[in-house]
């Protein structure tokens, strides 16, 4: 595995994601709407009209929103790694892309890097938004700065790309199956369930906290190890030219 | 530059490639001919070790077929034109030639100026930074030729280059095909377009899962009937038949209106003598040939063969 060859692939992927202004529009849309969203309700209506003493029972709250960036995660990816998978199926331009010298492994890093990048970097951008404007408006009533926490820096730096990296892995799965933009997308949208479980797991029986959040994550690694191995061997050369429909 | 012995691809039940053996020699352009279903395309993915062989073996480029450790090196040498060919359509065309000059680790000055020198041979420089959406086919097969050659390939695999062009399309496919090979390069060529082959080709393999034979498009035709010369006459006759016999030995010849069709061996001595033999007997010669066979003959009629035999 050369890392470098995998970074042209990559680079590649990345100019695309330029001419696909549907999945560029979520990106942006995505974390400015939960980076805007939440400290809008958080610091203009729960803090101020929620009742005596928030910082009791507002850390709940924020916790439970901050989820949402693993929740972008995990569905965020899945657009991008099937649109690039299915897109040159369609256009049939993995043919020659097999042609080069580039081993299976390189190609599909390089593919994963495509739509892992973005996705955290947008990830990490509306994070910040959010952080930055819960702090302002929260610091009043706390007395003290609630973000950057470890809850939010496990989720971010390693929830969120394990998440990220199921996503990608099951649609490169996904998308050697189907060859449909559609299809891939419907059948990658089950992935949610189980982040909307967690969510609303997470009001009853499993505080979202960073001792928890790193449990998930150790349970996200090995969907993810497992899933690596399952689209290793379903992208490999012989298998995408002779078996993919 | 390709030795392929035994090469065969199953799938499944089905046979698509059985046990071909070939050799193309450096610098020849090799016409791979056959119609649809032959196993042409599976025969070149194969050789580019793009899928893997189920029996036989095939040394490309000095490589080895199916070895895992030959495959980068076999892959870094040869440029493949695929049926279909699979260019970023959103891209421009620098960009598509760019990003394969990037994946076969090119020098970066080494590749802007093979993607200028390619561009400007095939026309193209001036639409360099245009989407290839916006290309007609033409351009788009031209482009994706380029492509196979951007990191100057010893081998190039050429999968019917000319299948759905229009004839002015095709003709320029065809001229770079030509100037290709005036660069001595080695192609292998699949068509099935026999008179692409014949005006392009060294020497062609016609396929039909099996390799039914290979040759130079003159050895084809002229493998057909054997040989044969036709001589036109004021009159044919049989007393001019045995005349030809008695000179050049028993051999069939044939009176058919005002003509002898006459089964030679070597025609340069022997077609001499037939007209003496004929002029010495008294007939006054009008025309004498030697006719062969079409490659589009040989080509149908061990098509044919091929498909009764199997
Ligand atoms: N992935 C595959 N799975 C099953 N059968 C296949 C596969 N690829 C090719 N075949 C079969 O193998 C045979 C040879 O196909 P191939 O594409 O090599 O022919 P070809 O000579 O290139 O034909 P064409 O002129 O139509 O391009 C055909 O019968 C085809 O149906
Ligand atoms: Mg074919």
């Amino acid at each position: 595995m050369r890392l470098s060859q995998a970074w042209v692939v990559a680079r590649h992927e990345l100019r695309q994601l330029r001419q696909r202004r549907g999945i560029l529009v979520g990106l942006i849309a995505f974390p400015v709407g939960v980076g805007l969203g939440f400290p809008a309700l958080v610091d203009l209506q729960l803090v101020p009209h929620g009742g005596p003493d928030p910082g009791s029972w507002a850390p709940m709250y924020l916790n439970a929103f901050a989820f949402w960036f693993v929740i972008g995660a995990a569905s965020l990816p899945t657009t991008i790694a099937s649109y690039s998978i299915v897109g040159e199926k369609v256009s049939k331009s993995l043919e020659p892309l097999l042609a080069t010298p580039t081993t299976d492994g390189e190609i599909l890093l390089g593919k994963a890097l495509g739509a892992l990048l973005p996705t955290l970097f947008a990830m990490w951008l509306g994070a910040a938004l959010y952080q930055g404007l819960i702090d302002v408006g929260t610091v009043g009533a706390f007395g003290y700065l609630y973000y950057p926490n470890w809850q939010m820096a496990v989720e971010l730096f390693v929830a969120a790309p394990l998440v990220a990296l199921v996503a990608i892995e099951a649609s490169v799965i996904i998308s050697s199956r189907v060859t449909d933009f559609r299809s891939a997308q419907q059948y990658a949208s089950v992935l949610l369930l189980p982040m909307i479980i967690i969510y609303v797991a997470a009001e009853i029986v499993l505080p979202l906290n960073a001792v928890n959040l790193l449990l998930l994550s150790g349970i996200f690694a090995l969907v993810a190890l497992a899933l690596y191995r399952v689209s290793l061997r379903a992208f490999r050369r012989d298998e995408i030219l002779t078996r993919w429909k | 530059m390709i030795h392929a012995e035994n090469l065969t691809k199953r799938f499944g039940d089905l046979t698509a490639v059985d046990h071909v053996s070939l050799d193309v020699r450096e610098g020849e352009v090799f016409g791979f001919l056959g119609p649809n279903g032959a196993g042409k395309t599976t025969t070149v993915r194969m050789l580019s070790g793009l899928i893997s062989k189920s029996a036989g073996s095939a040394v490309v480029a000095g490589c080895e077929v199916g070895k895992e450790a030959d495959a980068l090196r076999l892959r870094e040498q040869i440029g493949i034109l695929p049926e279909n060919v699979g260019l970023y359509e959103g891209s421009s065309a620098y960009e598509n030639l760019e990003y394969f000059g990037q994946l076969h680790r090119m020098d970066p000055t080494a590749l802007r100026s093979n993607i200028e020198r390619l561009l400007r041979t095939m026309d193209l420089w001036e639409k360099k930074d245009v989407r290839v959406e916006t290309f007609s086919k033409g351009m788009k097969q031209k482009l994706a030729i380029a492509r196979t050659l951007v990191h100057d390939p010893v081998l190039l695999f050429l999968d019917e280059p000319t299948a759905n062009l229009d004839p002015e399309a095709a003709k320029m496919v065809r001229e770079t095909i030509l100037a290709l090979r005036r660069e001595r390069r080695t192609i292998f060529l699949n068509t099935h377009n026999l008179d692409e082959a014949q005006r392009v080709c060294d020497r062609v393999g016609i396929l039909r899962t099996r390799l039914l034979t290979v040759g130079s498009p003159r050895e084809l035709e002229a493998g057909l009937h054997g040989r044969r010369t036709v001589v036109r006459l004021e009159r044919a006759t049989e007393t001019l038949a045995r005349a030809v016999q008695d000179r050049i030995g028993p051999r069939p010849v044939e009176v058919s209106g005002d003509r002898l069709l006459i089964d030679v061996e070597d025609p340069d001595r022997e077609n001499p003598e037939i007209a003496a033999a004929i002029v010495a007997a008294g007939g006054r010669i009008l025309e004498l040939t030697q006719p062969s066979a079409s490659l589009e003959e040989v080509y149908l009629k061990l098509v044919h063969e091929g498909a009764a035999g199997s």
